[in-house]
C-alpha cells in the first residue's frame, strides 16, 4: 500500500506538502515527492486539484448505517450533581441533531438520580435513558461500560458524546472498544458534514500545533469526547422530561474495582473555569518569589492565578492552576498573561477569553498576536504598578 | 510480580514549532524522548519490582528508531523490551493501536500488572490504556498517582480527580495509567544503558506476522477514524501595543479597562 505522485500531472502547487499531517510530502525540482514515512492516510489525495496523486490503497467499504439515529450525550453526574460539560454537550447536541433531523437523548447512570431528568430536558434532551442500580452509585469503569453497552445495543444511536473529564476520558475509550467503534478525544469543535451527514470532530493535534478534523466513517455510534468549557448551553425552562428506564444486570464480581473513598479537596479546588479574571504567569516570572506580584494583581481584580506548563513543572504553582493543552481550557472575561511567550500549547487553553492582556519584555513574543492590549515591559515592574493602579481606580 | 509497561517514543513537542511560511511542523533537530507519563509508569514498575520481585517487560509500537526508547527503559531497569515495528502498523488510530498492543501482550506471556502513561504528549488522547484494558478484558484504573498497597491479588491505588482523589481497590491482573505526580523517574544507569545498546540486548522486534495480525486489522487500514483534514489553528486578535514608561502605560491600560467597563 503506497501513495505516489504522477510527476507529469503535478504543477508544484504544494497543497499536498501543506496538508500532510505527517510531514511526508516535500518539493524536489518543482514537483512533489512522497517520503518514506508516508502512512497512506490519503489527506494529500483529497486536496490535489491536479489529481496527480495516486494510491493502490482500496477504499474501505462503508456499511449501511441508515438505522442509526439520535445524538446521545452521556449525562455525567457525581454525587447527584450534573457536570457542566454534560449540559454544554446537550447544547451542541441540539444543533447537530437539528442538522441531522434526529433527536437528542441524554443517558443518565447512577443510583437515585431520576431527579436530574428534568434538568436534562431543560438543557436539550428530548429523551432521557435512565439506568439506576446500586452498583452505579459511584463511577466505576466496568459497571458504567456495561450499562452503556446495553443501551447502545438496544437503541442504536448515531452519535455518542461525552465530556473529556477524568471520568469521561476513562469511560469513553472503554465503551468505544466494547461496542467496536472509533473515538476522537478532546474535541473543541463538532459539526455535521452537509453532504455525507457524518460528524466532523475537530481537535488539536501535535501538541496544539495543528488542528485535525477527524471523521468516524466506519462504525456507529460516532463517538467523541469534548473539552469542558468549549460548547455553550441552551436552556428552555419548563420543558417536560421524557424518560425511558432501562434495567441492567450487574454483579460486584464482574466489576473488579471498589471505590473505597472519594475525597474532595475543597480548599485546593481552584475553579479556573469559573474565574472572571485570570492572571497567568509564564517563564518570564522567573521564580516562586516572582509569582507574588501576580497573586497581588489577581487579588486586586478579584481573580485567580494560573500558569503555563513551565510554571507548574518548576513547582511554582500546583497542576490545577495550569492553563493550556495539557492543563485546562479557560474563558474568563479578562486574561492577563505575564511573562508568557504564548507557545501554541498555552494559547490553545486561553483563546476563548473575552479580553487578553499581554505583558512581556519581548515585543516579538507570539502572545502579543492574540492580545487585545499588550504592554512591552518588565513584568516585575508592570504587574505591581497595574495592581496599584487598579486598586486606586476602585477607590 | 510480572509487569508489562507500555512506552511510546514521542517528539519533544514542547519544542515543536510551525514554519511560519508553510504552516508545516518543523521536525529537524527535534529530539525524540520517552513519553513523560510513560517514564513515570516505568519508574512505578521498577519500584514495585524492587519491593515484590518479578520481571519488567517494556513494549513499544513505533518505527525502527523507537528501539532507543526501549534501550532507555532497559537502562532504567526494565528486564526485556519488545518493539512492535512494521510498515503495516503505521497510521494507526487508537483502535488499531490497541489491537496491536493487545495482541502483542497476549503473546508476551503471563503478567500481573500492565502500566502505561495516562497519555502521550504528541496525541493527548489518553485512550490507549483503557482500550488495551478492554481488549484484554482487564479492569483499569486511570490517572493513578499513588499505589498504597500491592499484593499478588489486588491493589489499592489513588486516582486523581479534578477536585480531589479517589481511593480505589482493584483486583489483579489489571491495567493502570499513571500521571506525573506518581513519582520521580530515575535516570538510566550508565552500565545498564551500555548493555541495552549492545547487540545482545534483550530487545526483540516483532512484526505483524509475529503477533498474528492481518494488515487489514492494524495501522491505517485497521483504523476506524481518519483524518479528514488538518489546518493551522487561527487565533489572531487586533492587538494594541502600549510601550514606554511603566506608569504611563499602566495608566493607559486602566483607562481602557474602564472604557470597556471591565473594572
Amino acid at each position: 500500500m503506497t501513495v505516489w505522485i504522477e510527476a507529469d500531472l503535478c504543477n508544484g502547487c504544494k497543497r499536498c506538502v501543506k496538508t500532510c499531517p505527517y510531514g511526508a510530502a516535500e518539493m524536489k525540482d518543482g514537483k512533489a515527492h512522497i517520503l518514506e514515512h508516508c502512512t497512506s492516510c490519503g489527506s494529500c489525495i483529497q486536496v490535489c486539484k491536479q489529481k496527480a496523486i495516486s494510491t493502490d490503497v482500496e477504499p474501505k467499504a462503508i456499511p449501511d448505517f441508515s438505522d442509526r439515529k439520535g445524538v446521545w450525550v452521556f449525562a455525567e453526574q457525581r454525587d447527584g450533581v450534573l457536570m457542566p460539560v454534560s449540559l454544554e454537550l446537550l447544547g451542541k447536541a441540539q444543533e447537530l441533531a437539528g442538522e441531522l433531523g434526529q433527536d437528542v437523548s441524554a443517558i443518565l447512570l447512577g443510583y437515585k438520580v431520576s431527579g436530574l431528568c428534568k434538568t436534562l430536558a431543560e438543557y436539550g434532551a428530548d429523551r432521557v435513558y435512565l439506568v439506576e442500580h446500586k452498583a452505579l452509585k459511584d463511577y466505576r469503569t466496568i459497571a458504567y461500560t456495561k450499562a452503556i453497552e446495553d443501551l447502545v445495543v438496544a437503541h442504536k444511536p448515531n452519535v455518542l458524546l461525552m465530556g473529556a473529564t477524568h471520568i469521561g476520558r476513562d469511560l469513553a475509550p472503554r465503551v468505544s472498544r466494547r461496542v467496536g467503534v472509533g473515538l476522537t478525544a478532546d474535541c473543541t469543535e463538532l459539526a455535521v458534514d452537509p453532504e455525507d451527514k457524518i460528524l466532523l470532530q475537530t481537535r488539536p493535534a501535535f501538541g496544539g500545533n495543528v488542528m485535525a478534523t477527524i471523521a468516524n466513517r466506519y462504525s456507529r455510534p460516532q463517538m467523541a469526547t469534548v473539552r469542558p468549557g468549549v460548547m455553550e448551553t441552551h436552556r428552555e425552562t419548563g420543558k417536560k422530561e421524557k424518560v425511558t428506564k432501562h434495567t441492567v444486570a450487574l454483579t460486584e464480581k464482574e466489576i473488579f474495582t471498589k471505590v473505597l473513598e472519594i475525597v474532595r479537596e475543597k480548599k485546593k479546588g481552584v475553579r479556573l473555569d469559573q474565574a472572571k479574571v485570570i492572571v497567568a504567569g509564564g517563564r518570564g516570572v522567573g521564580s516562586q518569589e516572582g509569582m507574588k506580584s501576580l497573586f497581588a494583581l489577581a487579588d486586586a481584580m478579584g481573580g485567580e492565578v494560573a500558569g503555563t506548563r513551565i510554571i507548574v513543572e518548576e513547582g511554582w504553582l500546583p497542576i490545577e492552576r495550569q492553563v493550556g493543552q495539557t492543563g485546562q481550557t479557560v474563558r474568563p472575561e479578562i486574561y492577563i498573561a505575564c511573562g508568557v511567550s504564548g507557545a501554541i500549547q498555552h494559547r490553545a487553553g486561553m483563546l476563548g477569553s473575552r479580553y487578553v492582556i499581554a505583558i512581556n519584555k519581548d515585543e516579538r513574543a507570539p502572545i502579543f498576536g492574540v492580545a487585545d492590549w499588550g504592554i512591552v515591559g518588565d513584568l516585575h515592574e508592570v504587574v505591581p504598578a497595574l495592581a496599584k493602579a487598579i486598586k486606586a481606580s476602585k477607590k | 510480580m510480572n509487569i508489562i509497561v507500555l512506552v511510546k517514543q514521542v517528539p519533544d513537542t514542547a519544542e515543536v514549532k510551525l514554519d511560519p511560511k508553510t504552516g508545516n511542523l518543523i521536525r529537524e533537530g527535534i529530539e525524540s524522548i520517552i513519553n513523560p507519563d510513560d517514564r513515570h509508569a516505568l519508574e512505578a514498575a521498577i519500584a514495585l519490582k524492587e519491593e515484590h520481585g518479578g520481571k519488567i517487560t517494556a513494549i513499544s509500537m513505533g518505527p525502527p528508531q523507537a528501539i532507543d526508547a526501549l534501550s532507555e527503559a532497559l537502562g532504567m531497569g526494565a528486564d526485556t523490551g519488545i518493539l512492535l515495528s512494521d510498515r503495516a502498523f503505521a497510521g494507526a488510530d487508537t483502535w488499531a493501536t490497541s489491537t496491536t498492543l493487545g495482541k502483542a501482550i497476549e503473546k508476551a506471556g503471563t503478567y500481573d500488572l500492565i502500566l502505561c502513561g495516562r497519555q502521550a504528549i504528541d496525541g493527548d488522547t489518553a485512550q490507549i490504556g483503557p482500550q488495551v484494558a478492554e481488549y484484554l478484558g482487564l479492569p483499569q484504573v486511570s490517572y493513578v498517582y499513588d499505589i498504597e498497597k500491592a499484593s499478588k491479588k489486588s491493589m489499592v491505588v489513588k486516582r486523581r480527580m479534578e477536585d480531589g482523589f479517589e481511593r480505589v481497590q482493584c483486583t489483579l491482573p489489571a491495567l493502570l495509567t499513571v500521571i506525573g505526580d506518581m513519582n520521580h523517574p530515575r535516570y538510566s544507569h550508565v552500565a545498564n544503558l551500555i548493555d541495552a545498546c549492545k547487540e545482545k540486548a534483550k530487545i526483540e522486534i516483532w512484526n505483524a506476522a509475529d503477533i498474528g495480525v492481518q494488515t487489514r486489522d492494524v495501522g491505517l487500514e485497521g483504523s476506524l477514524t481518519n483524518v479528514a483534514k488538518t489546518f493551522a489553528p487561527k487565533f489572531q486578535r487586533e492587538g494594541e501595543i502600549l510601550k514606554g514608561d511603566t506608569l504611563v502605560v499602566v495608566k493607559e491600560l486602566v483607562a481602557k479597562l474602564k472604557e470597556n467597563m471591565l473594572i
